[in-house]
């Protein structure tokens, strides 16, 4: 297939996608459509993955694909399949019990594959100027999908996401015009900000300013990461969204974003040393497994839980990203992509918990494995996959970042992640083992899952624990990709 | 008039529009500073392409001009139209104490710019502490005030700050980052917007602090 098609397919798709649900609706062939864009995402990743390991491919001025871009776009497409395919139940539910209307579940599917496409280009931007259009609008599509339910708990949410996201992706933008200009005057005017361009003159940037361009960019981002002390906007909106939204906000939109602090890193590093962003990395993932923790201990919300538990693991991969060696890059982006299904999982089996009781209070569901089998066999699966336990992608993934990170010299720093991630594992465990096996209440609403539903959960535990069993042929892509944003000096 | 004092003009209009705004209560009257600091941004393309006779960054300027002196104030002027009391009647932090902290993080900006000034010392250049004093107390703005339009004013003027920002140093961004940029904005701006109008649906009025089911 001709590289053009590649660079192109994962925008054009999801954008056919919505142009046909904006014009006929949300129907089953709608539907159908949106998670095979998701699949040629998929797919379109997976063949750069098998074709890029020496060479980039380049399109025009605008697209560029490396390695680092076909990882994250199984990511996206991977995460896309299992999110969108569980809309199709979400949205027949929500029509059938009347919380939502034709026209909202039209603006929801279109939404839906334009955020796809916004998280598609943010990783094939040639550019850290389209890169930072391409997330900003992340924003922008998502905003209306929080607030789909239109309750006063979601517009609170969707208030909060906006306003902290945009104030924090506007400080990226400061940081990227600091860069434009310390890299103009590095170097020949043209294609400054040009990924290829900016990693040959990296070593020549100016350090003062290069400086201020790290800081601003590494908060700007974080926030949309959800780093601490930026991350009081994440459980709201991950709480509040529809569970498949939920599940692509938490399981890729947060890896998307943090791609971005990989690409500046990559440029930072030779302007300025590894130990600058090293120290900030550390600084804010630490602090943000702090506060996972702490938080996830008095949770009383499941929804909630696993949106702690997301920043809990984008905590990790700062800690993995600040360790900075190849091995702990390549174990990162495994963890992204393990983390990104089985949260998705999560997510979507906590939609169908809260349809059932019109709750979210941990306190309020009870005994899933004795109600419904299938249904808490799947969840049981998802929290055991989230826990890193063996066989899924994630033991592998951690194991790899403590590793790597002991190879970097951070014993220190990773001892505390440790510590921190143990509470967290307590945490979960104790929360879960509530929900799955706790005595139910007398009056407790029947629990059903037909198999249309639970299929994407299915396939979503299927990929994970494939990615944990037989991660073998996916580590050269993965290595391959990591060297993509490592240092070359 | 040489461009240096068109530009020193421009960003120290850019400046004092941001110490009105934080004066003012009036959110009409704020409405009104924002677009006049609209135009100050805009000066600062027009007349650089006006001194190096660069056509393409003129036409930029114009367009710059437009979007932050006329578009954006009008979107948040129709958010206004539905506001029973268009004031912010308790600030968390009192006016004069407001104005202190402009001045303060005026010479903080100042401080922090000085890497950007030391690499480039052209006149341009050295009127970038005032944008980013505008960026920063863009941010002060939207930590302190409690009614949402006031929160977006902040936005703008912070986002205002940034574009400054940028044509002093390095006369622009690219093309199509510049108009990607501003279209970003646009569409943040004007979800703010609806959101706004909603709130006023369920909570009967456009106070943030009303915003406070969610906490853990």
């Amino acid at each position: 297939m001709s590289a053009t098609l590649l660079l192109l397919a994962p925008l054009v798709a999801p954008t056919l996608a919505a142009v046909a649900i904006v014009l006929v609706g949300w129907r089953r062939s709608t539907a159908i459509a949106s998670v095979t864009s998701c699949g040629v995402v998929l797919a379109a990743g997976a063949t750069l993955a098998a074709t890029t390991h020496t060479s980039n491919v380049v399109l025009g001025l605008v697209l560029r694909a490396d390695t680092l871009t076909a990882v994250m776009l199984i990511v996206i497409g991977a995460v896309g399949v299992v999110a969108i395919w569980a809309s199709v139940a979400y949205l027949d539910a929500e029509l059938l019990h009347g919380h939502t209307t034709r026209p909202r579940a039209r603006q929801y599917g279109a939404l839906v594959n334009v955020f796809i496409a916004t998280m598609a280009l943010a990783v094939l931007a040639d550019n850290l100027g389209v890169m930072w259009i391409a997330i900003e609008a992340t924003t922008v599509t998502t905003a209306f999908l929080v607030g789909h339910r239109r309750t006063r708990r979601s517009l609170e949410a969707t208030w909060k996401y906006v306003v902290i996201c945009s104030v924090g992706i506007a400080l990226a933008f400061l940081g990227t015009v600091l860069l434009y200009f310390a890299s103009q005057h590095a170097g020949q005017g043209a294609g400054a900000l040009d990924i290829d361009a900016l990693a040959a003159r990296a070593a020549h940037l100016d350090p003062g300013v290069t400086r201020l361009a790290a800081v601003l960019l590494l908060l700007g981002y974080g926030t949309k990461v959800g780093l601490a002390p930026f991350h009081t906007w994440l459980a709201d909106a991950h709480s509040e969204a529809p569970a498949p939204v939920s599940a692509l906000m938490s399981g890729v939109l947060l890896a998307v974003a943090f791609s971005a602090i990989l690409r500046v890193k990559s440029v930072v590093d030779v302007a300025l040393g590894p130990a600058f962003l090293r120290g900030g990395l550390l600084i804010l993932g630490l602090l943000t497994l702090l506060v996972a923790a702490s938080l996830l201990l008095v949770q009383r919300d499941y929804k909630r839980l696993l949106a702690y538990s997301s920043l809990e693991h984008m905590g990790l991969v700062a800690v993995a990203a600040a360790a900075g060696t190849k091995l702990a890059i390549a174990a990162l982006l495994l963890h992204v992509l393990g983390h990104g299904l089985g949260k998705s999982v999560l997510f979507v089996a906590a939609g169908h918990l809260q349809l059932t009781h019109q709750s979210t209070a941990i306190a309020d569901v009870r005994g899933v494995v004795a109600r419904n089998p299938l249904l808490g066999a799947t969840l049981a699966a998802g929290f055991v996959a989230l826990l890193g336990l063996p066989p899924f992608a994630l033991f592998a993934s951690e194991v790899a970042i403590a590793r790597g990170a002991a190879n970097a010299g951070l014993a220190w720093p990773l001892g505390v992640a440790l510590v921190l991630a143990l509470v967290a594992f307590g945490a979960l465990v104790h929360h879960g083992s509530a929900m799955l096996l706790g005595p139910p209440t007398g009056d407790a609403p029947e629990l059903v899952l037909s198999l249309p539903a639970a299929a994407p959960m299915i396939a979503g535990l299927a990929g994970c624990l494939l990615l944990g069993i037989v991660a073998a042929p996916l580590t050269h892509t993965l290595l391959a990709a990591a060297a993509n944003v490592m240092a070359s000096r | 008039m040489s461009y240096v004092t068109v530009l020193d003009f421009a960003a120290g209009g850019l400046l004092l529009c941001s110490v009105l705004l934080v004066w003012r209560r009036d959110l009409t009257a704020m409405v009104r500073w924002l677009s006049a600091q609209g135009v100050a941004v805009g000066a600062i393309p027009v007349s650089l392409a006006l001194h190096r006779d660069d056509r393409a960054l003129l036409a930029v300027g114009i367009g710059v001009l437009v979007f932050r002196a006329v578009v954006l104030p009008r979107v948040l002027a129709r958010v206004l139209r539905g506001e029973p009391e268009p004031r912010e009647a308790q600030p968390l932090v009192n006016t004069s104490a407001s104005l202190l902290a402009v001045a303060v993080l005026t010479l903080l900006a100042d401080a922090v710019s000085q890497p950007i000034v030391r690499l480039d010392p052209t006149p341009a250049t050295q009127a970038v502490p005032l944008a980013v004093a505008v960026v920063l107390t863009g941010v002060f703005m939207l930590v302190t005030r409690r009614r949402a339009l006031s929160q977006v004013v902040g936005f703008v003027m912070l986002d205002n700050g940034i574009a400054a920002a940028a044509f002093l140093t390095t006369a622009g961004v690219p093309l199509i980052v510049e108009f990607g940029a501003s279209i970003d904005v646009l569409l943040a701006v004007l979800v703010l917007q609806i959101l706004t109008a909603r709130m006023r649906v369920k909570f009967g009025g456009t106070d943030v602090d009303e915003l406070r089911e969610l906490r853990d």
